[in-house]
């Protein structure tokens, strides 16, 4: 009889296939068709374009404008509640933790009508206020995001380190400050990634609030419109540099353990 | 002092967060076309449409059916994937590791508009075929589930396949009945992460999704442009059974995973 004989290495053989086909070709895709105009020809014209117009240019920083200010509202929201959670006595302090990141699960689309609804009730007309709302709705969005790795790094925080600083006559904004704050930098800068990548995409949230203003989001969407792939392509290749550096410099800081995005169950 | 102005403080970012969800809940639960309008009559309208309306129906269908089903897939794929990585060379595994990061660390849209491109754009797949849609929803979960499995497999004993195959054991049964049974919490776990990833996306399934097809997301978005009051109030309904289907979840996984740490000490 003839049994399945097989190396377990070779195991990996379809996904390797699937990551080769449909997630490493799609780059090399992009890279192509930022290079190239309608034609197939190579051109810089894309490029050039890009940072000539001050169309572009301006959405590049409105782009950067909201994904800092909303990074900094979730870390400034998420920093205590998830410092106040981690250090309390607490026997149900995840169940806790889990009221915060719990609408993690509800789809996005839906939280932002429910916002929306609230924001209309007490701004009256939302369009008044189109920067302000969309940091709103981002934060709303993102919120569990940041709160999550923040708990995980303030949680695992040796408690002893902090007696010794207290005992060693550090008062506790200074134990604060060189041993608590230093020591949840992984956290930090995982929670910033989670946050501020998203917020420079994600068009959507400002769609739902009337928001008009483009971001790099909405660019792509619209030349997704349009048909225009060489110049969606070139906005999904500025993003993915962007991305490459902001990785290369988040991991010099973060901790291993990185499967913050709705890994809790 | 200081306590109560800890439970304030968590207390008001609860309010933040919750205010929308309950506020939209209530008014599901009556005639009301508008949230700050006068509370009319209580009604189940809102539900009964949810269902009898066959483009809401089919919607909701659509959406878990597309979940399950890409989900399914993305686990058989990285679960074998992340056996066969776990015991290659350093060097195959450590680049298998970096090419999944990829859509990990990447911008949702990025992937998208990228598995769109190379599939719709070059290979000219009919978008009709679910095809892409399928793919691109893979693209998206099968590394966060390849993620989970991982630190199953580094706390597993590595010489039980051996020990299996010296018994007499063919690799199959090595496979399916050692080393599978002991990565089936990390198994589940990427699993349910696969499902919500889906459940909650929308860029990627707007690049690629056919025409006549829509998820929750894609729906609701398109509803909020739209005025359709009826559709408009079903989605509160919506909203909120995904709400109370979320934390029924979250408790009972609780107490389940509650009981079993308790048996185990």
């Amino acid at each position: 009889m003839k049994v399945l004989r097989f190396n377990r290495k070779q195991l990996c053989i379809p996904y390797v296939v699937f990551l080769v086909f449909f997630v490493i070709a799609p780059l090399f895709v992009i890279i192509f068709y930022a290079f190239t105009n309608g034609q197939g020809q190579f051109t810089f014209d894309n490029f050039v374009n890009f940072f000539v117009s001050s169309n572009t240019l301006g959405t590049l920083l409105y782009s950067f404008a909201l994904a800092i200010v909303t990074t900094l509202v979730c870390l400034f929201i998420s920093y205590p509640t998830a410092y106040i959670l981690a250090r309390s006595n607490l026997k149900k302090k995840y169940v806790l933790l889990l009221l915060f990141i719990l609408p993690m699960w509800i789809n996005f689309t839906l939280r932002i009508t429910a916002l929306k609804e609230i924001l209309s009730v007490i701004e009256g007309n939302i369009s008044a206020y189109p920067f302000l709302n969309s940091v709103i709705g981002m934060t709303y969005d993102f919120l569990p995001f940041m709160i999550l790795p923040l708990y995980n790094s303030l949680s695992k925080l040796d408690k002893s380190l902090i007696e010794a600083a207290s005992d060693l006559g550090a008062n506790r904004f200074t134990v604060f400050l060189r041993v608590t704050l230093p020591l949840s930098v992984p956290g930090i800068i995982s929670g910033v990634t989670m946050v501020l990548l998203p917020s420079m995409t994600n068009y959507v949230v400002l769609d739902m609030l009337y928001n008009s203003t483009y971001i790099m989001g909405s660019l792509i969407g619209s030349y997704f419109s349009a048909y225009d792939w060489n110049n969606g392509s070139l906005i999904s290749l500025i993003l993915l540099v962007i991305i490459f550096f902001v990785t290369l410099i988040t991991n010099r800081f973060s901790d291993k353990d990185s499967e913050n995005r709705g890994a809790v169950i | 002092m200081k306590k109560a102005l800890r439970i304030i403080w968590l207390a008001v970012v609860l309010l933040f967060i919750y205010v929308p969800i309950l506020v939209l809940a209530v008014y599901s639960f009556t005639d009301a076309t508008m949230v700050g309008a006068g509370i009319g009559g209580f009604s189940f309208e809102n539900y009964i449409n949810l269902f009898k309306n066959d483009e809401l129906r089919e919607m909701i269908f659509g959406t878990v059916a597309l979940a399950v089903v890409c989900a399914c897939i993305s686990t058989v794929l990285a679960t074998f994937g992340a056996i066969g990585s776990f015991y290659s060379k350093k060097l195959t595994k450590s680049l298998i590791n970096t090419a999944n990061q990829v859509p990990v660390v990447n911008a949702d849209i990025v992937t998208g508009f990228s598995v769109c491109i190379l599939l719709i754009v070059i290979l000219r797949i009919e978008k009709d075929t679910f095809i892409p849609l399928g793919i691109g929803h893979i693209v998206l979960t099968a590394p966060f589930v390849y993620l989970s499995i991982l630190p199953k497999l580094k706390q597993m004993d590595g010489s039980l396949y051996e020990a299996a195959l010296d018994l007499g054991a063919t690799p199959a049964q090595a496979l399916f009945k050692v080393v599978i049974p002991q990565l089936i919490p990390g198994i589940l776990s990427g699993f349910m992460l696969a499902v919500t990833l889906s459940l909650d996306d929308y860029f990627i399934t707007t690049y690629t999704k056919p025409s006549t097809f829509d998820t929750i997301s894609t729906y609701v978005v398109n509803a909020t442009k739209g005025s359709q009051t009826e559709v408009k109030t079903a989605l509160w309904a919506l909203s909120t059974l995904i709400f109370v289907i979320v934390v029924v979840a979250v408790v009972v996984m609780n107490i389940v995973s509650g009981k079993k740490r308790g048996t185990k000490k």
